[in-house]
């Protein structure tokens, strides 16, 4: 698949409905216990108030298998800071990727917006905005257009990931 | 009717597929633009209403920007029905026919 001018697009909007409590998805987002069971599984360290810090740090799994693959995985994988932390609806947070090559983390930070809404039904309704202005590599990345290239999915395998995993118990194969 | 169900309901229709196609290509469209591309004549009211349809399957989101809405593809159902149904299944013949048939037609 070639990178599409998708890719470029300066604002990513993704959503997802899941049959869990907007609390359990608050815990599957902003714990490290929760976050290395789906999607890329990093660490995903936050103090939650504003200007806290934001880290995801590679699990050792995640290192060894970079080093087969011939590739660096740095211990730090992503940073930002938490702009507005407000448990368990939204919580507004910059984001650097830091993977090499360094293309995505020369781009700098994006903004990244969590929104979670119960709904009727027993439901909950999750947003995931990305502001990715002036990244066009990293917005590349995370809509998934590389994933041929062994990048991964982005931010719908996550979420599908995410789901799965609150839903049955288990993240999906893979 | 369940989920999948919508989905499936609202990539039938060929309009909502090029809606969708519009999006891909360009995120973040105004109703305006998206009636703009679609080529067929249709009214502004039969845009809105195929994008309800997409909106309710929750292949498009809409987020106010000032005074403009603007709609967004969100890929997500997509990639649901992806996991479910065809990395279950038939991942594997399904990329090589798309494969096959990709090679075929660029050498028409």
């Amino acid at each position: 698949m070639t990178t599409t001018s998708d890719a470029t697009a300066t604002v990513q909007v993704y959503r997802v409905y899941i049959k869990a409590t907007p609390e359990a998805i608050w815990d599957a987002i902003t714990k490290p216990e929760w976050t290395e069971k789906y999607g890329y599984g990093g660490r995903a360290e936050y103090d939650l108030r504003p200007g806290g810090g934001y880290r995801v740090a590679a699990t050792e799994a995640m290192v060894a298998q970079g080093a087969e693959m011939g590739f660096g995985v740095p211990e730090v994988m992503v940073d930002g800071e938490v702009v507005e932390s407000e448990p368990p609806r939204r919580l507004v947070q910059t984001w650097r990727l830091l993977m090499m090559p360094p293309e995505t983390a020369e781009e700098g930070f994006t903004r990244l917006t969590w929104e979670i809404e119960a709904i009727p039904g027993g439901a909950t309704k999750l947003t995931v905005t990305h502001d990715l202005m002036g990244a066009p590599n990293t917005a590349a990345l995370v809509s998934g257009a590389r994933e041929s290239e062994g990048a991964g999915g982005g931010w719908s395998w996550i979420l599908s990931d995410l789901k799965s995993l609150l839903e049955t118990g288990k993240p999906l194969a893979g | 009717m369940t989920e999948d169900g919508r989905v499936f309901k609202a990539l039938a229709d060929p309009t909502r597929r090029l809606l969708l196609d519009l999006l891909f290509a360009r995120d973040g469209r105004t109703l305006g633009e998206l009636e703009a591309g679609v080529e067929v004549a249709m009214t502004r009211f039969g845009v809105m209403k195929h994008l309800r349809v997409l909106e309710e399957a929750g292949l498009v989101v809409t987020r106010r920007s000032g005074r403009e809405k603007l709609h967004f593809l969100n890929p997500v159902p997509i990639r649901l029905i992806h996991d479910r149904w065809i990395d279950k299944y038939t991942e594997r013949q399904v990329s090589a026919l798309a494969d096959l048939k990709a090679e075929l037609e660029e050498n028409v």
